[in-house]
């Protein structure tokens, strides 16, 4: 190993308290989602984390950018521990730690103009977040200059997704964790926000964690693939070497639920 | 798709909405007649003139000409004395209501974003208030704190708080999980901040409606606490106390009771659609 990984993950454990059984008296019993997971995320490359529903993979996300705090383990983003930090200390280190969510419509604040929305962080950030800069970063992803007067309804599905993504390149980050970014989105919305992605991507130099349940798209989008199973990491790699030899039979049925891009013989056979 | 949503929705229904403007102009009439009362007024409200008592409204035989809704048992005008009235009932409602819904408000908020015990305190505190009789606990503490207007509206400050407080706490615990909290954490916002420049904004439609409620809620309770002699001195024309001096004479002279309860009536009415109203027409989520 020559140089500090990007990201380090070594150990990480996180349990969320099960309120659902939580006995009347004493603590709840707690649920582990994330059970020892080591991983390295290269810099400047795009990371799927794919799984199951409750496999973990969006928990692990938010432990990425500290939106959750692990029970145990490092979290060693550029060679500095950010697991045991505390919000004060970690203000300054969120700028280079972006998020995309899922569902735009309820990430993007109803009741502020799209301007504002992207102007907002950079103000907070001391980079200025002038209405010239939110429209700089609004026609970068691909959206014309006077949407920011628009309200995030006013918008479609695909449109509010580039705010989102407007709204994290627009601070300059090293890191973006993008958490199901398409999985709201029709088809060719889907096409066109992830080519935006990719591009920017390449451009700004940026490391991306991409979490999704789709292996087709982390095929296009990855460099590497991370597969997790109920709190563990089951396949990991490059995505050639893990989709052309699976270590796991998670990872094979997943790649059996890609739909092939050919239509097959044997279709017309049965 | 980019045209539909380039064009300014149309508002659902066409022409006007009743639910806004009805009350709206009720509302609007009675602040102008409330500001301009010493002009608008015929008569001093306070002026007895037992050659004059009970005279019916105009519409009737027997009335005198400028006594347009006739005059109470000692001979005081009704209109004048109801006028004077909506200047004491507007006070209160404004007032009161404001200092409930700011006292109510903030503790919601509180107890719904930061949880933990500033959540358990408030809610208990909530749950034990609820307890107490409200009408009985206003009569109490007016009875405490002397007569008049400003006991009037600590008492209903006092006691109506925990409608805000519930109502917005709830409001504040959904929009807590919503996705734009976090990215405000993404985006470095500081926590105390996240909830007044995130998340007021969207508790704000729910909390004015609330307060529109309140403004009607605080004239009845005016109107409640002058009826048993709580508010300020008998002799202030206000709609309750009007109510109390007619119910004695209620089958001779029925119009002292019917036209300030008409106007209470309608006032309460009005705050309530107000807030629903106010909400469709001004909240741009819902156009």
């Amino acid at each position: 190993m020559t140089a500090t990984p990007f990201f380090s993950v070594r150990n990480l454990h996180l349990s969320f308290a099960d309120r659902a059984h939580k006995p009347l008296f004493g603590p709840a019993p707690r649920i582990e989602v994330l059970k020892g997971l080591d991983l390295d995320i290269g810099e400047g490359r795009i990371t799927g984390i794919v799984g199951e529903s409750g496999s973990g993979k969006s928990t692990l996300g938010r432990v990425l950018v500290r939106l959750l705090d692990p029970d145990s383990g490092n979290v060693m983003f550029k060679g500095q521990d950010i697991a045991g930090l505390d919000e004060e200390a970690l203000r300054p280190l969120r700028r280079d730690l972006q998020m995309i969510f899922q569902d735009p419509m309820s990430s993007l604040n109803p009741r502020h103009k799209v301007w504002r929305i992207i102007a907002q962080p950079m103000k907070r950030y001391g980079l200025g977040g002038t209405r010239e800069q939110a429209t700089e970063a609004l026609v970068r992803v691909g959206l014309p200059a006077e949407f920011g007067d628009r309200f995030p309804h006013q918008l479609s599905g695909g449109q509010r997704q580039r705010v989102g993504i407007a709204r994290a390149i627009a601070v300059g980050p090293s890191f973006i964790l993008a958490d199901e970014i398409v999985s709201g989105l029709d088809v060719s919305s889907q096409a066109h926000v992830l080519m935006l992605l990719s591009k920017l991507a390449k451009e700004m130099g940026l490391t991306v964690a991409f979490i999704s349940h789709d292996l087709s798209v982390i095929r296009h989008l990855c460099d590497d693939v991370i597969v997790l199973d109920h709190g563990v990491i089951v396949d990991n790699g490059p995505v050639e070497q893990v989709f052309d030899d699976p270590q796991s039979d998670v990872t094979r049925k997943l790649l059996a639920a890609i739909p092939l891009p050919e239509m097959d013989d044997t279709w017309f056979e049965r | 798709m980019a045209e539909a949503s380039t064009a300014p929705r149309a508002r659902h229904g066409s022409g006007l909405n009743l639910r806004l403007w009805l009350p709206l102009s009720w509302v609007t009439l009675l602040v102008v007649v409330a500001v301009f009362a010493r002009w608008i007024a015929p008569h001093d409200p306070l002026a007895q003139d037992l050659l004059l008592e009970r005279l019916p409204p105009f519409f009737m035989s027997g009335s005198e000409p400028g006594y347009w809704l006739g005059t109470d048992s000692l001979g005081r005008d009704v209109l004048s004395r109801m006028i004077y009235g909506a200047q004491i009932a507007l006070f209160v409602s404004v007032i009161a209501a404001s200092a409930t819904c700011v006292f109510g408000s903030v503790l919601g908020m509180l107890a719904g974003y930061y949880g933990g015990w500033a959540e358990r305190i408030i809610s208990r505190l909530v749950d034990i208030w609820m307890a107490f009789p409200p009408v009985l606990f206003a009569v109490l503490l007016v009875a405490v704190m002397g007569t008049g207007l400003t006991s009037v509206i600590a008492a209903i400050a006092l006691i109506d708080w925990t409608r805000f407080a519930r109502v917005v706490r709830a409001e504040t615990l959904v929009q807590t999980r919503m996705d734009y909290v976090d990215s405000a954490r993404i985006g470095g916002a500081r926590r105390a901040s996240t909830l007044w420049t995130e998340i007021l904004p969207n508790v704000l439609p729910t909390i004015i409606a609330l307060l529109m409620l309140e403004m009607g809620i605080a004239i009845i309770v005016e109107a409640i606490l002058s009826f048993v002699n709580l508010s300020i001195s008998t002799d202030d024309p206000t709609w309750g106390s009007m109510i109390a001096e007619g119910r004695n004479a209620i089958h001779f002279a029925w119009w002292v009771l019917l036209f300030p309860l008409i106007a209470l009536f309608f006032s309460v009415l009005s705050f309530s659609v107000l807030g629903e109203g106010l909400r469709q027409r001004f909240d741009p989520v819902l156009q």
